[in-house]
């Protein structure tokens, strides 16, 4: 790891004083070069240089290696949400890339300090990472490697079961840290809960399951498995550390679009106006073309983070908004609507101030941007065993689209009933949006719950179009039809 | 301390997983003629960490791309896995600790060798420096740091301006030294019957026991050797390709196929540094009575005092009356170096190449 050569660092004085002067605000940041191996393992430990030692990350390493190797993929940078922001560039870019690259980053930077979504994350998370690695190794060393990392990994099965909106509202989130000794503390039981989701379901999922209201349900569930499963003093440190993780990480998939389509307009902006000679403004072209580049499967925030940004300070520049715009009817007039408002700028800070990428998508994603780009909504054909195009309509594209950004794409799933028919076993229920789970991963999954919970753990859910609740006591799994209940 | 630790224990994990279930992976048809040098590619499936997650068959997705609705989505595979990311990971082995899973598991005896020690072969190594030497051999690190430390000691080195020029007498180059090792030569000669009973299955069971047998001794003869004959009624000698590729049709002689090999023996094997390996896969059916008879005569006579092994491995096939094995079974019962084993199908491969390699021949 190298600090940056004399020219890079005056073109980063360069960069950052034409970033704040163009409006920009971010922590200090500090570039780092490091070699593509450093930098896949940087890579591989979610951008940071110090982790605790676990194989998953040794086996993203081994895959981002082999694929730099064989030429199938390049990590040009690397960007830290931390005080001050930490960013790593690939050495031995040419010098054109490099300075595309920081300015980039810049955009990132500040995309991290001042989006709403990231303001209860820790800024100091490069120190906690290293402690959590000292701590979990020290675990290691008192009980075993086998041991630790087999625990890990169960609660790495479930580290998806936060309640992502959870730090935002502040009584909530704050952990009430359990005592050292905790056994089972049954909640009280609530029979009606069964009742309330027969009522509720409806298998072809047209009509959105209502969550029943009365009974007390935590989408966090590692908290709750903190403050009710039997577990260890150092178990539950672990399940804290990688809680506290995946907090940490959850605003970054909350705002995967616009944090790329961000930090792209701005590098776009600044590389084309500023910062490229003649000489180079081909080369630049190529590289950022080659980023937005949509593949045909699935889509690249990139592109669709840029186009949007790009677009609501176009229609904010020419005042295409509010109700007079809305109400218009006429084509002709709309296509030469410019009252000359000049809000753009205003609007994409406010945008990237207080959005999110379901906001975003759900206020800004337009029809003729998905008929200009081709966009689909494909599904699973049982008979030909292959996926088909199902729609091209703008609404279902958009439905899709927000479908799989609400949770980040996760499922939602409740921790109901910590005294489940009066057994002290764990009931769990999925909130079913018309997508069921994936059966296998989900008994395995319940198996973990298990290790966890030390007794039987059932999961309220849906198979086959029918509601289910599914049993697994350990080694194995029974699946009770809720119809027949 | 770092990524090298994680790679290590995700490297251990997964050689945890080939050995586990290795058994599987001996009838895996896809590793089989995937050896590359000294590797083997070995698909295993790709660890992964369950988590509660909508299945992809169920959820569908945004796409993008051309065509019409009802059409094939574009960029979403040929077959669809049913996990997300359901990809396989392709793990590189050393045929090496590939011999050694499979020996530990099968409980393979080391092979003692017939002539260990008897000769030695000599070995150019590289590894040593000499001052005179071929234009192809210059070491440059070591010439730039003669010429560096005479331009330094006799004071021409100018630290601002380094440019060092070598001269005739700081010119170094690699030099080869003689190793002597001891050797052990080994060969192995298959043999396959390629007449019309042998159908594809069939040989695929071939194809996949000889692979392993191969790679068994492979770890325990370095430089092994191989031969390969197919037969029908008349043997030739082919390549490695052809031998698992041709299927021809008629009769069978056995005998043309062990002549065939005894002629190669003579003619490249003979002498007793040689530790030579015979194998003869067929479905059992021979053309006459005399061929069996002149087969017996060739194995008793020829290649019991020259061969380490003789394996005979019987595939079961509908169209062969699988005669040959009981003939050789009753007249070499007890005889060391002959071993017969009947394939019925693929899940006895493990078995056969355990009665092949289990006496440590």
């Amino acid at each position: 790891m190298n600090s940056l050569s004399k020219e890079l660092q005056e073109e980063q004085r360069k960069i950052e004083m034409l970033a704040k002067s163009l409006g920009l605000d971010f922590f200090d940041s500090v570039f780092e070069m490091v070699n593509y191996k450093e930098m896949n393992q940087i890579a591989a430990y979610g951008g940071f240089p110090v982790r605790y030692p676990h194989w998953k990350f040794g086996m993203d390493y081994d895959s981002l290696s082999k694929s730099y190797e064989y030429g199938l993929s390049k990590i040009y940078e690397l960007v830290i949400n931390n005080d001050p922001c930490y960013a790593y560039l690939l050495e031995g870019n040419s010098f054109l890339d490099q300075k595309l690259v920081m300015a980039h980053v810049y955009g990132h930077c500040d995309f991290f300090k001042n989006n709403k979504w990231f303001s209860k994350t820790n800024r100091k998370m490069m120190d906690e990472m290293a402690n959590h690695a000292t701590r979990i190794r020290r675990y290691i060393d008192l009980y075993g490697l086998t041991k630790v990392e087999s625990f890990i990994d169960t609660c790495l099965s479930l580290d998806n079961l936060i309640d992502r909106h959870a730090p935002y509202t502040e009584d909530k989130f704050e952990l009430i840290k359990p005592k050292a000794d905790v056994s089972v503390l049954p909640v009280e039981a609530k029979k009606d809960y069964l009742e309330n989701y027969i009522q509720n379901f409806d298998p072809s999922g047209k009509n959105n399951f209502k969550a029943p209201k009365e009974y007390h349900a935590e989408k966090d569930i590692l908290k709750f498995l903190l403050s009710h499963a039997p577990l260890e003093n150092w178990q539950q440190d672990i399940l804290d550390i990688l809680r506290d993780e995946a907090y940490y990480f959850a605003p970054q998939g909350m705002t995967k679009i616009m944090n790329e389509g961000w930090a792209s307009y701005w590098h776009a902006k600044m590389m084309t106006e500023h910062l490229c000679s003649d000489s180079e403004i081909v080369c630049f072209c190529d590289t950022h073309s080659g980023t937005m580049a949509m593949s045909p499967n699935g889509f690249n925030p990139y592109k669709i983070g840029i186009e949007i940004f790009r677009d609501v300070e176009r229609r904010w520049d020419k005042g295409q908004f509010g109700l007079d715009w809305l109400t218009c009817e006429d084509q002709k007039e709309k296509a030469n609507w410019d009252t000359g408002a000049g809000l753009g700028k205003q609007k994409i800070f406010e945008v990237r101030r207080d959005y999110n990428d379901v906001m975003f998508i759900d206020n800004f994603l337009t029809e003729e941007f998905c008929v200009e780009n081709k966009f689909f909504v494909y599904k699973f054909n049982k008979q030909k065993n292959a996926f088909e195009i199902d729609t091209k309509d703008f609404a279902a594209i958009k439905a899709k689209l927000l479908f799989q950004l609400t949770n980040f794409g996760q499922p939602i799933i409740q921790a109901v009933d910590a005294n489940f028919e009066n057994r002290g076993e764990l009931l769990l229920t999925h909130l079913y949006e018309g997508v069921e789970l994936q059966p296998d991963y989900m008994n395995e999954t319940l198996t973990r719950v298990c290790e966890l919970w030390k007794r039987p753990v059932a999961l309220a859910t849906v198979l086959d179009k029918e509601p289910c609740l599914v049993v697994h006591n350990g080694t194995e799994v029974d699946i009770k039809k809720l119809k027949s209940m | 301390m770092g990524i090298n630790e994680d790679h290590k224990r995700f490297n251990e994990i997964v050689k945890g997983r080939i050995k586990e279930d290795f058994k599987k992976y001996i009838t895996h048809e896809e590793m089989v003629g995937k050896s590359e040098n000294d590797y083997v590619k070995i698909p295993v499936s790709k660890i992964k960490i369950p988590k509660f997650v909508y299945g992809a068959k169920n959820s569908g997705g945004v796409g993008q791309g051309e065509g019409q609705e009802g059409q094939k989505a574009p960029g979403q595979g040929e077959e669809a896995g049913d996990a997300p990311g359901e990809h396989t990971l392709e793990v590189e082995i050393e045929i090496e600790e590939l011999a050694e899973i499979l020996g530990q598991e099968l409980e393979l005896p080391r092979i003692q060798p017939k002539s260990a020690n008897k000769i030695e072969s000599f070995e150019n190594k590289y590894n040593s420096v000499s001052d005179q030497g071929p234009k192809g051999l210059h070491h440059f690190k070591k010439t730039y740091k003669q010429a560096l430390q005479r331009s330094i000691s006799n004071g021409t080195y100018n630290p601002s301006d380094p440019i060092v020029i070598p001269v005739k007498r700081d010119f170094r180059y690699k030099a080869a030294k003689k190793v002597s090792k001891p050797a052990t030569n080994a060969v192995v000669i298959y043999m396959m019957d390629v007449s019309g009973s042998m159908g594809e299955a069939q040989k695929k069971i071939v194809r996949m026991e000889s692979f392993w047998i191969n790679t068994w001794l492979k770890y325990n003869y370095k430089g092994l050797e191989n031969r390969f004959i197919i037969h029908d009624a008349a043997a030739k000698e082919v390549d490695e390709k052809t031998f698992f590729n041709t299927s021809e049709s008629g009769g069978t002689l056995i005998s043309s196929a062990y002549k065939k090999a005894l002629e190669i023996i003579d003619k490249d094997y003979s002498g007793d540094q040689w530790n030579i390996y015979l194998f003869h896969f067929s479905d059992g059916d021979n053309w006459s009575n005399d061929d069996t008879v002149l087969c017996k005569e060739i194995i008793k006579k020829e290649f019991t005092p020259k061969v380490n092994l003789f394996g005979y491995g019987q595939v079961e096939s509908k169209y062969g009356s699988g005669q040959f094995i009981k003939d050789i079974k009753d007249d070499f019962s007890d005889n060391e170096v002959v071993v017969c084993s009947p394939i019925k199908d693929k899940s006895e491969i493990v078995r056969s190449i355990k009665d092949f390699l289990g006496k440590g021949k």
